[in-house]
């Protein structure tokens, strides 16, 4: 063969990995697009039932986390996520699948110690480093504020 | 009609951005999450998400940059409100009833479902 290591590589990269990648893309495009547009669809259900706007922002989210957890639970949740990937991670499903799924596996060594103590083993991340910059965003916001006036 | 476009378009985007990252870079789906909510205080921080919030709606607060976006929102009206202390109120109030219902929501399915074994 008289391929250079680099022509090797991208021949490598172009047979085997661009086409899982497309797929994996389009399918996370398609199913992460359908759950916003689902989201949306809740949004303004719930409002034409003549709910305040300000508790519907809440709403939505819960009801999409009710679903997530529900099909987590009734062992739906991975099937889809196998072939969504990034498409039912990134919504708040998978927020909420992170932390429905540790507290069902650890139900076997009971509710103090299993479901309790690793309830947050995945979405712990995602609470401290959410919180922790948005309170770092805080105090510049008010010191910032201070000095314009 | 064309606000669920929107919403579809721009959630998808989101989630086709992560899958790119998670099939080509290291990035486990767990620090995906956290780049995703951290990303969305920032954005929101410099002010960029808010727009993007008031184009796509739904589409922009239900990925989990949406998160972040709430919990910098909740951060900056608090602090309007009563000063210093909203930066520690704020983001957790902002963010407190997707947080509980994860919670409860897990705590009965826990309750509930068994744990099948991993195919």
């Amino acid at each position: 063969m008289n391929l250079s290591k680099q022509t090797y590589k991208k021949y490598a990269e172009a047979t085997a990995e661009k086409t899982p990648c497309l797929k994996n893309c389009i399918k996370a495009f398609l199913i992460g697009g359908f759950i916003c547009t689902l989201a949306q669809g809740f949004f303004n259900l719930y409002k034409y039932l003549g709910i305040e706007e300000e508790t519907v922002k809440s709403l939505v989210p819960v009801t999409l986390i009710f679903i997530a957890v529900l099909l987590t639970g009734l062992d739906i949740f991975d099937d889809i996520a196998k072939h969504a990937g990034a498409g039912t991670l990134v919504p708040i499903t998978g927020f909420a699948n992170a932390v429905a799924s540790p507290a069902i596996d650890t139900k076997a060594e009971g509710f103090i110690l299993g479901v309790g103590a690793k309830i947050f083993t995945i979405a712990g991340s995602v609470i401290l480093y959410g919180i922790l910059s948005g309170a770092i965003y805080g105090v510049i916001y008010y010191i910032v504020k201070l000095i314009m006036g | 009609m064309l606000e669920y476009v929107y919403a579809f378009l721009t959630g998808g985007i989101l989630c086709v951005i992560a899958q790119f990252l998670i099939d080509k870079t290291k990035l486990t789906p767990a620090r995906i999450l956290v780049t995703y909510v951290v990303s969305g205080v920032f954005l929101t921080a410099v002010g960029l998400y808010k727009p993007l919030v008031e184009f796509a709606g739904c589409g922009a607060t239900t990925p989990l940059t949406g998160f972040g976006y709430s919990i910098a929102e909740g951060v900056r009206k608090a602090i309007d409100e009563n000063g210093l202390i909203g930066a520690l109120t704020g983001g957790l109030t902002a963010t407190s009833a997707g947080i509980t219902a994860a919670i409860c929501f897990s705590f009965f399915a826990a309750l509930f479902f068994k744990s099948k074994p991993k195919k």
